[in-house]
């Protein structure tokens, strides 16, 4: 309960600061706060997984495109932006009313669950449904990832004289995927 | 019931206290042991008595380093620069220090202990991912000097911190490479598993330890984690000359003095990493539960209590001895020029690490074929 609080508010702060190493770093909470719900919920592996490539990798990368593009914080509002609070508000609106009618409809907590096995979410109970019911799918997208990071490489080569910015945030994808990859 | 908690806390707070114990006394070793390699003296004044000196004993600088220096430290003014971001330059140092010192909750220090009807494991916390906690842990670690740089607002600071963080996300690969091998080699993630499939030896005399049977993962571990520690020859994100103290340059007092702990419980890490995954762990060489059995056929009783305090003694000699091997590395290497470093951590320990993978894995599944 109080770390689902502590999740929200981070996500929260996410949206609602101004500086962006601030949203940032209220991301890698809400992020590790997650991970530490799955190990909560026997949930191990991935979990750790969760820390290492969210919070450990990607997040690290987002700072230094943030860095590297020199984001400012937002200091005053750009014309139309009332308009395009409006429309955004709508949107969530839209979105919490479909959570609430899925809700409606979902099976309620504690009926008829399945138990769960004795090894659920041990990293070998992981590893032979990862490498034995969903194999294809899993080469499939490594196969994915590969063509991804020789994209990035390609698209970062191809300019040289290009900013230094937009190679960097190529090279940054890149890195994020072969992360995700490994 | 009540008794066990207080067993988990005493076994979590003897590991804080070890780690946190041996980082200060790193800090004399390293000074003294510059100081040896270097033939200068060293700190070899202050004294709480004077005593020692109207008897003709040596100083060996134990006051200096050990309650001089940090009393110095934590008494200075605390000073935070103008423009900063005061809450993450606060913040920063304990991120950094943090994941570093719950990394060890992983650590087996010894094997079970039976006092009465009670079976102790000698590991504050039995986590059965825990090759997958330290990376984990080690992950984060990149934020507290991240933000330290960051939050500084001065251009030194934040490029140090920009280097340290490149460094730090490039050199896991290698790391998490080289734990990767070692998982695979012996089947599992836990690391009081290892420690156990270490026990035994070959051909009669060569304890079973993991460096025999994965050099090269030593080699990719060592670098890395020394590199990960961001000592020289890996120093780039304070290189002195280029960068004043690169992240921490604007830091004083206690948080600096956290930021110098960060670094020298991040050795121990290395250290008790390598011990664990390539130097056995608590095992001592040929003691068995049962006591000695030498090469040769001797045998020796020893009292199981016993068997379990010298598994404990091996393993912080072994700790102390990794330690005093990366200070030696530390005042021996120049540092490395930045196109250097990422060539060695991406082109260098990253197909090195694939390619011992491969060779693992080949070994791994005809021996498991021929089994």
């Amino acid at each position: 309960m109080f770390l689902a609080a502590l999740a929200v508010i981070s996500a929260l702060g996410t949206v609602v600061q101004r500086n962006p190493v601030h949203c940032l770093l209220a991301l890698v909470v809400t992020l590790l706060t997650i991970a530490v719900i799955f190990i909560g919920l026997d949930a191990v592996t991935v979990g750790f997984l969760q820390a290492i490539v969210y919070a450990g990798a990607i997040m690290v990368l987002f700072l230094f495109v943030v860095w590297l593009l020199n984001l400012q914080a937002e200091l005053r509002s750009v014309p139309g932006y009332l308009a395009l609070k409006a429309i955004a508000g709508l949107l969530c609106a839209a979105l919490v009313a479909e959570l609430f009618v899925l809700l409606g409809y979902a099976p309620s907590a504690g009926g008829a669950q399945a138990a769960a096995p004795t090894d659920y979410g041990s990293i070998e109970a992981l590893a032979t449904t990862l490498f034995s019911d969903y194999l294809i799918a899993f080469e499939i997208t490594s196969v994915l990832l590969l063509a991804a990071i020789v994209g990035a490489i390609a698209l970062a080569r191809r300019t040289p004289s290009s900013q230094a910015a937009s190679a960097a945030v190529a090279a940054a994808s890149a890195r994020a995927g072969s992360q995700g990859g490994a | 019931m009540l008794i066990d908690l207080l067993i988990e806390a005493v076994k979590a707070i003897i590991v804080v206290v070890m780690v946190l114990n041996l980082a200060g006394v790193l800090l004399w070793v390293e000074r003294k042991g510059s100081a040896l390699i270097q033939d200068r003296i060293g700190a070899n004044r202050a004294s709480l008595t004077g005593l020692g000196k109207r008897m003709g004993l040596p100083n060996f600088g134990l006051v200096n380093t050990l309650i001089a220096d940090p009393l110095k430290l934590f008494t200075k003014e605390d000073f935070v620069p103008d423009g900063a971001d005061k809450f993450l330059h606060a913040l920063a140092p304990f991120l950094a220090l943090f994941p570093v010192i719950i990394t060890f909750a992983v650590v087996p220090f010894g094997d079970v202990v039976q006092i009465g009807s009670r079976t102790i494991t000698l590991q504050a916390a039995n986590i059965n991912a825990a090759a997958l906690y330290i990376l984990a842990t080690i992950g984060i670690g990149v934020y507290g000097v991240a933000l330290g740089g960051w939050s500084s607002n001065n251009r030194w600071a934040l490029l140090g911190g920009i280097r340290a963080t490149a460094q730090m996300i490039s050199y896991e690969i290698g790391l998490g490479l080289a734990i990767i091998a070692i998982v695979m080699t012996y089947g599992t993630l836990d690391l009081q598993a290892m420690c156990r499939a270490q026990g035994g030896v070959w051909f009669g005399f060569l304890p079973r330890w993991g460096i025999c049977l994965q050099p090269v993962a030593f080699l990719i571990l060592l670098t890395a984690g020394m590199a990960e520690s961001k000592r020289v020859p890996f120093d780039l994100p304070e290189g002195e000359s280029e960068l004043v103290a690169g992240y921490f340059t604007e830091y004083s007092g206690g948080k600096q003095a956290v930021f110098m702990m960060t670094d020298f419980a991040e050795i121990v890490l290395v250290a008790v990493l390598i011990t664990v995954f390539f130097f056995g762990g608590w095992q001592v060489p040929w003691l068995y539960r049962d006591g000695f059995h030498f090469p040769g056929g001797a045998h020796l009783w020893v009292p199981q209590l016993l068997v379990a305090i010298l598994g404990l003694v091996a393993f912080m000699i072994k700790t102390v001895a990794f330690c005093w091997l990366q200070i030696l590395i530390r005042w021996t290497l120049p540092r490395f020029r930045y196109d250097q470093l990422m060539r060695l951590g991406w082109k260098g320990l990253v197909p090195l690490g694939l390619a011992n993978i491969v060779v693992t894995a080949i070994v791994v599944v005809l021996g498991s074929g021929a089994r």
